[in-house]
C-alpha cells in the first residue's frame, strides 16, 4: 500500500538531487509525531454512493484500507490543494509564465488512483497535470521550478505547468492539445501487453476531451487488440467554459464506449476511486479495456484567464465545495474514527503550507535553463539536423 | 440544433441566394470595396482590436441572415471576447457553442456552407487547428475543384488567434499560416490593427472562396485605433504600403508590422530610409505592389513570427528573386522565428525582435 514515506522517498531517490533533502526531513519528522496510526489495522470504508456500471458487474462498496492509508490521502490531498493555491498566487504575481491550469476540487482522482496501482503502470493526462505529477512522486521543488520555467523542474524549465512529465515512474505527461494524449495511452498500454508486463495505462481525458474524435479511433484500438487500456474521463462537467450537457448528447461518459464497458465513480471520494481503479485494472488485465468516468468538479476556472464565474453561479461552486469536498470528506473520515483531532488536522495543514511555501523559496533559488536549452532536444544531437550561427538561422543537416 | 439550422437556411436561402455574391467572380466584393475610400473619412469610436472584430461579426450576422458564428464558447463571447453579445443579438439558433472538436466544427462549417450559408467557424487557438487540417486540406480547399464547380464551401470563414502573446508557451503561440500557405483553393488574411481586421474580415466572410483569417492574439487589447462604425470592407490580395521609403523594403503582415515599424523608425535616425508593406492576404499574395517596391529600393527584408525554414518569407524571397533578380542590390534577408518549437521561457530569443530586425536592414544597405 502506498503512503507517503514511501512516496517521497521514492521521490528522492529517483530524482538524485540534494535539493529535496529538506523537504523530506521537515515531511518525515512530521511523520514521526505520535499520531496513533497502524499499518496493519484494517479499516472498513463504505464509498459515498455505489457505482453505476455499463456491461460489467460493479465492484463493491466496501472499501479496505489502513488507518496510515487514511491518513496518508488527508495530508497528501491537503498538500494538493495547498500546492494549487499557491501556484494560483505565483501566477497572479506573474511568477509563472504560460498556461496554467488547476486541479483543486479533483485531488481524490490522483490520490485514490495512485493507491490502486504501482509505478509499473503508466500514467498520461492532458495539461491539468500537477497534481497527477506530484502523486507519481514527484517532489514539490520540482514541480514549482517547472511552473516557474527553472532549471530543476522535472522538464528542466523547458516545458511549463502544462508539460510535467516524471518516466522513472511511468508518468507520461503532461500533453497540451485536449484529447491528443488518449491514443499515444494506448499505444503505451500495447507495449506493456506485448512485454508482457503486466501493467496497465490510465488514459486520463477531460468531458470536453471525450467529444473528440480521436478518442473514439483509440477506444476501437484498444478494443480491437484487447489491450490493458484504462481511459478515465475526469468528469468536472465543464469543458472549458461549456457545462457538459451543452456539448454532449450524451454526458454519461461511461457509456459510451458502447461495446467498451464503463463505470461511473464519484470522484470526490478518494476510496471509490481506488476501489475503481483496483477493479479496473484487474478488469483490463485479463478483458481490454475499460472507461471509469469520474464525477468531479474544478474549482477554479479552466485555466487561469478563465475566472470561472461566468457559465457557472457561485452558488454552484460553494455548495460543492460544503457537500462533495475531497479533502473535506478524507477530514470526517479520519476524524470519525479517532485517528486524529481537529487541531492536529489543522497543524498538519499548517506543515503542509510551510512545506510548500519552503519549496517555493527553493524552487525560486533555482536558475533559469542555459540560454543553449533553446537549441536543445529538438533533434537528437548529431543525428540530423542542427542550428548554427550567430542567431541560429541556419539550419544544416549533419549526418552522424 | 442542427436541424433548426438547417430549416432557418433554407428558409432564408430561397429570398436572398441571388443577391449574394457566391460565385467566383467577385465583382460584388469590389464594388463594395471601392466604396471603402470614403467610408474611412467617417469617423468612428476608438476601439481595441476585439471590438473591431465583434463589430465586423455583428454587421456580418446583420446583414445575412445566413450567416452562422460557431466554436468553443463562442457564445460565451469567446476566450478573446470577440463575439460578445452576439448571442443575445441573433440567438442561440445562429450564434452557438459547439463540442471540442475542431474536425468537426470545421467539417461541419464546410457542410452548412457547402448549402449556401456563411459559416463563421472559431478555433480557439490557431494551436488548435491541427485536428481541422484535414477538413481544411483535403475537404474545403479542393471542394470546388473536385466537382467541377457543382459545389463549394465559399461561404467558410475560419477565425482564430495565432502568434506570440509573451508568456504563451508551447500550445498558445504558435503562427501555423505557412501551412496553409501552400494550400491552393484556400485565402489567407491576417490584419495588422483594428480597423484593418474589421474591414478584411467582412471581406473574408463574404469572399466566395474559404478563407482563414488569423488574428494576432497580442493585438485584441493591446491595440486602439479609430474604427469606422460602418459596413466597409478591404479587398483581398491587395498589399498596402504603409510606410515609403527608398533604400529597402519591408514585407511582414499581422502583429509583426508593428515591431517592423519601430525598426524602420530607429534606421531612419540612422539614415536609412525604409519602405513598409503589409502584405494583408498570404495567399493569393499581392506580388506586383512588393515587386514595384523592390524595384525601386533593390533591397526585401520579410520578417515573421513562424520558424524561418519554410515560412511563407522564404516563398516571397523566392518569387521576388525571380521578379526582380537584376535589380537586387543584396540578397533577400529573413528575420523570423527560430528553426525550434516556440519556447516557454526563451520567448524573447525566438522572436523576431526590433534589434534583430535592424540589425538585418543595416547588413542588406550595407551589404
Amino acid at each position: 500500500m502506498m503512503n507517503l514515506t514511501k512516496l517521497i522517498s521514492s521521490a528522492s531517490s529517483s530524482s538524485a538531487a540534494s535539493r529535496s533533502k529538506t523537504l523530506i526531513s521537515s515531511s518525515s519528522s512530521f511523520l514521526n509525531r505520535s499520531f496513533s496510526t497502524d499499518d496493519s489495522k484494517v479499516l472498513t470504508i463504505e464509498t459515498s454512493i455505489p457505482f453505476t456500471a455499463h456491461n460489467c458487474e460493479p465492484p463493491s462498496r466496501t472499501v479496505e484500507t489502513t488507518e496510515k492509508e487514511l491518513l496518508g490521502f488527508f495530508k497528501e490531498m491537503a498538500l494538493m490543494r495547498r500546492m494549487e493555491i499557491a501556484a494560483d498566487s505565483l501566477y497572479k504575481s506573474k511568477l509563472i509564465r504560460g498556461f496554467c491550469h488547476l486541479y483543486d476540487g479533483q485531488e481524490a482522482v490522483a490520490v485514490g488512483m495512485e493507491a490502486a496501482i504501482t509505478k509499473k503502470d503508466c500514467i498520461i493526462t492532458a495539461y491539468r497535470d500537477h497534481c497527477i505529477f506530484l502523486g507519481r512522486g514527484g517532489t514539490l521543488v520540482e514541480a514549482f521550478s517547472e511552473l516557474m520555467g527553472r532549471r530543476d523542474g522535472c522538464s528542466k524549465g523547458k516545458g511549463g505547468s502544462m508539460h510535467f512529465y516524471k518516466k522513472d515512474s511511468g508518468f507520461y505527461g503532461g500533453h497540451g492539445i485536449v484529447g491528443a494524449q488518449v491514443p499515444l495511452g494506448i499505444g503505451l498500454s500495447f507495449a506493456q501487453k506485448y512485454n508482457k508486463d503486466e501493467a496497465v495505462t490510465f488514459a486520463m481525458y477531460g468531458d470536453g476531451a471525450a467529444n473528440q474524435g480521436q478518442l473514439f479511433e483509440a477506444l476501437n484500438i484498444a478494443a480491437l487488440w484487447d489491450l490493458p487500456a484504462i481511459l478515465v474521463c475526469e468528469n468536472n462537467h465543464y469543458g472549458m467554459g461549456t457545462a457538459e450537457w451543452r456539448a454532449a448528447k450524451s454526458p454519461a461518459y461511461y457509456k459510451r464506449g458502447d461495446y467498451v464497458p464503463g463505470l461511473k465513480v464519484d470522484g470526490m471520494d478518494a476510496f471509490a476511486v481506488k476501489q475503481a481503479c483496483k477493479f479496473a485494472k484487474e478488469h483490463v488485465l485479463q478483458k481490454g479495456p475499460i472507461i471509469l468516468e469520474m464525477d468531479t468538479y474544478r474549482y477554479h476556472g479552466h485555466s487561469m484567464s478563465d475566472p470561472g464565474s461566468t457559465y457557472r453561479t457561485r452558488d454552484e461552486i460553494s455548495g460543492v465545495r460544503q457537500e462533495r469536498d475531497p479533502v473535506e470528506r478524507i477530514r470526517k473520515l479520519v476524524l470519525a474514527h479517532d485517528l486524529a483531532t481537529e487541531k492536529e488536522l489543522k497543524d498538519m495543514e499548517k506543515e503542509i503550507r510551510k512545506e510548500v511555501d519552503d519549496a517555493i523559496a527553493q524552487a525560486k533559488e533555482s536558475p533559469m535553463p542555459e540560454p543553449s536549452e533553446l537549441f536543445t532536444n529538438v533533434y537528437v544531437k548529431g543525428f540530423g539536423v542542427e542550428s548554427y550561427g550567430a542567431d541560429r538561422k541556419e539550419v544544416r543537416a549533419v549526418l552522424p | 440544433m442542427a436541424k433548426s439550422v438547417k430549416e432557418l437556411g433554407k428558409k432564408w436561402m430561397i429570398s436572398s441566394f441571388n443577391k449574394r455574391g457566391f460565385s467566383t467572380d467577385c465583382s460584388t466584393l469590389k464594388s463594395s470595396s471601392s466604396s471603402s475610400s470614403t467610408v474611412e473619412k467617417q469617423s468612428g469610436k476608438t476601439v481595441n482590436l476585439f471590438t473591431a472584430i465583434n463589430q465586423a461579426l455583428y454587421i456580418a450576422l446583420e446583414t445575412d441572415p445566413n450567416a452562422y458564428l460557431f466554436g468553443e464558447d463562442v457564445s460565451f463571447g469567446g476566450v478573446f471576447r470577440c463575439s460578445t453579445g452576439l448571442a443575445d443579438q441573433f440567438g442561440s439558433k445562429r450564434v452557438f457553442n459547439t463540442p471540442l472538436c475542431e474536425q468537426g466544427i470545421v467539417g461541419f462549417g464546410i457542410g452548412l456552407a457547402a448549402m449556401g450559408n456563411r459559416a463563421i467557424a472559431e478555433i480557439q487557438f490557431a494551436d488548435y487547428i491541427f485536428p481541422a487540417f484535414d477538413q481544411i486540406v483535403n475537404e474545403a480547399a479542393k471542394f470546388r475543384y473536385r466537382s467541377g464547380n457543382q459545389f463549394n464551401c465559399g461561404g467558410l470563414t475560419i477565425r482564430t488567434p495565432y502568434g506570440a502573446v509573451g508568456h504563451g508557451g508551447h500550445y498558445h503561440s504558435q503562427s501555423p499560416e505557412s501551412f496553409f500557405c501552400q494550400v491552393p483553393g484556400l485565402k489567407v488574411v491576417i490584419p495588422r490593427s483594428p480597423k484593418q481586421a474589421k474591414g478584411l474580415l467582412l471581406a473574408s466572410i463574404r469572399d466566395p472562396n474559404p478563407v482563414i483569417f488569423f488574428e494576432p492574439k497580442w493585438l485584441y487589447r493591446l491595440v486602439v485605433e479609430e474604427v469606422p462604425e460602418d459596413d466597409y470592407m478591404f479587398p483581398l490580395s491587395e498589399a498596402e504600403v504603409i510606410r515609403h521609403g527608398s533604400d529597402i523594403t519591408l514585407v511582414g503582415w499581422g502583429s509583426q508590422l508593428a515591431v517592423m515599424e519601430q525598426a524602420c523608425v530607429d534606421a531612419e535616425k540612422e539614415g536609412i530610409s525604409c519602405e513598409l508593406i503589409d502584405l494583408k492576404t498570404l495567399i493569393p499574395w499581392d506580388k506586383e505592389t512588393v515587386e514595384a517596391s523592390v524595384r525601386k529600393t533593390g533591397r526585401l527584408l520579410v520578417s515573421h513570427e513562424a520558424p524561418v525554414t519554410g515560412g511563407f518569407g522564404a516563398e516571397i524571397s523566392a518569387s521576388i528573386m525571380e521578379r526582380c533578380f537584376m535589380r537586387l542590390e543584396a540578397p533577400v534577408a529573413r528575420t523570423c522565428g527560430l528553426d525550434t518549437p516556440f519556447p516557454l521561457v526563451f520567448e524573447p530569443f525566438f522572436m523576431p525582435t526590433k534589434n534583430k530586425i535592424l540589425d538585418a536592414i543595416k547588413a542588406t544597405v550595407n551589404y
